[in-house]
């Protein structure tokens, strides 16, 4: 049967089709689909963990007890689980496990650009790396048998457009695979004496892969219509775009497995051909290693190591004619993205502005408190850093900071690695202020549940952390809960909590106004007899809300009702009931 | 000949059933079909760009300067962001809804008055329709992407049968004939 479907989609299959039993995974772009499509299906097991290591480590534990297993992530969040990471690639495996690990080249929705092939070289772990959605499905099915034909973790590499670009594939028939379990404590208990036994064992694996990929179909030489001019060596969606530049007439050396890279594969290739160029988005993976061998490449040289490519990147650096554009005199706005109508983060990041208040700020949709015109962020670093870089904040400030400074951090990335810093504040008794901004879903990704949600991927009733009775157990005396909608109430709390000499915790909840068991309220609209002008309301950032001939206006198709501008009007212009024309 | 389609518009517009549709269709006649677009923090509210390339055999998902056959705009001002991805003989169907961006409602920035009409002035092959109240005679304000799917299929080769059947099976069953009243309105119009 053939479907359309994302790269991500493909790589569910693929598990799947592989034999998959266990998947454990934290939600991140552009990651997420591969777990939520796995979700779909009946005979398996599938969970969102709290984060990235424990994720890991729950695949290790079921591939352990001889169950092929997955976990995926963003490249951010296999920084998260790299503890286990660089010790699964001494203990090998049980049964399969295959992690798959999404870069995002661009940072459509990302805080850096960092290159993952970085950690299949310096775990010693073997990457495989589709181009498209058929190769997405393959590779991960192929990815098990890598794994227990070699006692190694696998990785699955992809990236943005292969991730989220939809491609034809032909679906196949499950294989289930069960191993025994037998206690092997050489093997699977990594005391310093075991570790010295096992580190030649990697060495020698590597060894091994290497003759793997000198004759793997995954890597594959295309040998094109003869021009023999120059070469080039490339892979994932690169792969793509210099077929889409110059079709069948140059030589190709297409690299599906990306590490260990193969030798003589690469050395009779360029031997084939004039020069040898190295496609490769972000670093110079491929390229430092054909330089390593001994084989002249251009690469980095020619190509960027910033962003993603495409068709135009490579047209231009072979100086391939321009394709004629229409250009206009206008300038165009742009358009940033921003947070929702009816967002509740809108309401405690005005009360935070309007306060002057330094918001040492965490990753999700309230990043976007950043942008104009609340500009109410001062950092962002990474997941959980907004706690842990508050209680630092106010260790250096002392009592400069400490009745000004707040961080804000949502209900899932808390659970993540906001609670460790909390901990921390609490054990180190730092007087900070920390803000949970409980929308009761993982908004940012597209609505995954989480720990606190009590529920679980599927839906159904899961275990669910109370964050009130979790604050209090780690030492924090103070724990106040406001709800976002009210002005008043966010701003008293929070001056309260300012003032005291401790640490204490701001619960600012309302469930995201997209989750489907929100009902919008009627929207509001503006008197434009009591509409001075005044553009107070303009200032809260709601998309809601332009001005036009000289007063206010509510969009109605996008307006939820919250009723936040109505508290923020000096002339009570917000009126709930649009007046009928008679 | 590999063919182009850009869908663009504000997140949240409903740009990913008309992919979807598209997408359907394609697959069903026997093309080669990549569809790309980019999900997670440019939906909540920024400009959304989806890719449809359709062909005997597709390799990029990207489609890049002059390369466009079609751009379908959900919004004015998007048709003009992406008017560099448009062939030299390609048409810019638009819905001419306004919607403001974050810059123009806190007066940073302003909205270009007759966008449309400069497009036309440079020789653009632009097909502007007010897909929004067509969208509303359909029975919905979220049926716009379907009357502007109704106008693209008008400049294709293919039975609009062929179109009515792919909306049966993207859209749920409650909504088919909304979406292909919708679907009638922006091919008629």
């Amino acid at each position: 049967m053939k479907d359309l479907l994302i790269g991500n989609a493909a790589v569910a299959r693929g598990l799947y089709e592989g034999g998959c039993a266990v998947i454990s995974s934290y939600p991140g772009t552009p990651s997420t689909e591969i777990t939520e499509f796995f979700a779909k299906y009946n005979d398996v097991y599938c969970e969102w963990a709290p984060n990235e290591k424990v994720a890991m480590e729950a695949a290790f534990g079921s591939a352990l007890r001889g169950k092929r297993s997955a976990c995926c992530m963003k490249h951010v969040g296999l920084n998260v689980a790299a503890d286990p990471l660089f010790t699964m690639s001494y203990t090998g495996v049980n049964a399969g496990i295959v992690i798959c690990v999404a870069d995002d080249p661009g940072m459509h929705s990302s805080q850096n650009e960092q290159d993952s092939r970085h950690y299949a070289i310096a775990a010693k772990i073997p990457m495989l790396e589709p181009s498209d959605s058929q190769e997405a499905l393959d590779y991960a099915k192929l990815a098990y048998e890598i794994s227990e034909q070699f006692d190694t973790p696998v990785f699955l590499k992809m990236c943005t457009r292969v991730a989220h670009s939809q491609s034809i594939v032909e679906l196949g028939e499950r294989t289930e695979i069960t191993k025994d379990y037998t206690k092997n404590p050489q093997k699977y208990i990594m005391t310093p004496g075991n570790a010295l036994k096992r580190h030649p064992f990697v060495e020698q694996r590597t060894e091994k892969l290497i003759k793997y990929a000198e004759t793997s179909p995954l890597n594959r030489v295309e040998d094109g219509d003869g021009n023999r001019d120059f070469g080039i060596i490339t892979s994932s969606t690169s792969y793509q775009y210099v077929k889409e530049a110059f079709g069948d007439s140059v030589a190709v050396l297409k690299l599906g497995m990306i590490n260990p890279l193969p030798v003589k594969l690469i050395k009779d290739f360029a031997a084939k051909v004039g020069k040898v160029y190295v496609i490769e988005e972000l670093d110079p993976i491929v390229e430092t290693h054909c330089k390593n061998i001994g084989v002249e490449v251009i690469g980095k040289d020619k190509f960027s190591i910033l962003g993603e490519f495409s068709q135009k990147s490579i047209e231009q650096a072979f100086e391939m004619a321009d394709k004629t554009v229409f250009n206009l005199d206008t300038e165009i706005p742009v358009r940033p993205p921003m947070m929702c109508s009816g967002c509740p983060h809108r309401g405690m990041y005005y009360v935070l502005a309007k306060n002057k208040i330094t918001v040492l700020g965490d990753i999700g949709c309230y990043t976007l408190g950043a942008a104009p015109p609340l500009n109410a962020l001062d950092m962002t670093l990474c997941m959980g850093a907004s706690v842990s870089g508050l209680h630092g904040y106010n260790k250096a400030g002392g009592d400069q900071t400490e009745n000004n400074t707040v961080c804000v951090i949502g209900d899932s990335t808390f659970m993540h690695s906001g609670v460790t810093g909390l901990i921390n504040i609490a054990y180190n008794q730092s007087n900070s202020t920390v803000i949970i901004l409980d929308n009761s879903i993982t908004g940012m990704t597209g609505h995954q549940q989480n720990p606190t949600t009590g529920y679980s991927i599927k839906g159904d009733p899961a275990g669910k952390v109370n964050l009130e009775d979790l604050c209090h157990s780690i030492g924090i005396n103070s724990v106040r809960v406001v709800d976002p909608y009210n002005l008043e109430e966010c701003e008293t709390v929070l001056k309260e909590e300012l003032a005291k000499n401790e640490p204490s915790v701001i619960i600012s909840r309302r469930p995201c106004v997209l989750l489907k068991y929100v009902k919008p309220k009627k929207p509001l609209y503006v008197d434009p007899e009591k509409c001075r002008g005044c553009k107070k309301c303009m200032k809260f950032g709601c998309p809601s809300i332009s001005f036009r001939d000289g007063h206010a206006v509510v969009d109605t198709t996008l307006c939820v009702g919250c009723g936040v501008c109505a508290q923020l009007c000096p002339f009570d212009a917000f009126e709930s009931e649009v007046p009928s024309n008679d | 000949m590999t063919k182009n389609i850009m869908i663009v518009g504000v997140g949240g517009q409903g740009s990913l059933l008309a992919s979807k549709l598209l997408g359907r269709l394609l697959v069903d006649e026997g093309y080669d079909v990549k569809v790309s677009e980019v999900h997670g923090m440019s939906q909540r509210g920024g400009s959304v760009v989806t890719y449809v390339r359709f062909g005997e055999k597709v390799y990029s998902p990207v489609i890049e300067n002059g390369e466009a056959d079609f751009i379908v705009s959900f919004e004015k001002i998007e048709a003009a962001r992406y008017v560099e991805n448009l062939k030299k003989d390609g048409t810019i169907i638009v819905n001419t809804q306004q919607i403001d961006p974050m810059p123009v409602i806190i007066g940073a920035a302003t909205y270009p008055e007759d966008i449309i009409g400069e497009m036309k002035n440079k020789g653009i092959h632009v097909d502007d329709i007010d897909a929004l109240a067509l969208a509303n005679e359909a029975g919905s304000s979220k049926a716009c992407n379907i009357v502007l799917m109704g106008r693209l299929a008008k400049y294709f080769d293919m039975p609009k049968e062929k179109w009515l059947t792919a909306i049966e099976k993207c859209v749920k069953p409650q909504f088919v004939e909304i979406n292909k009243k919708a679907f009638d309105l922006g091919y008629n119009c």
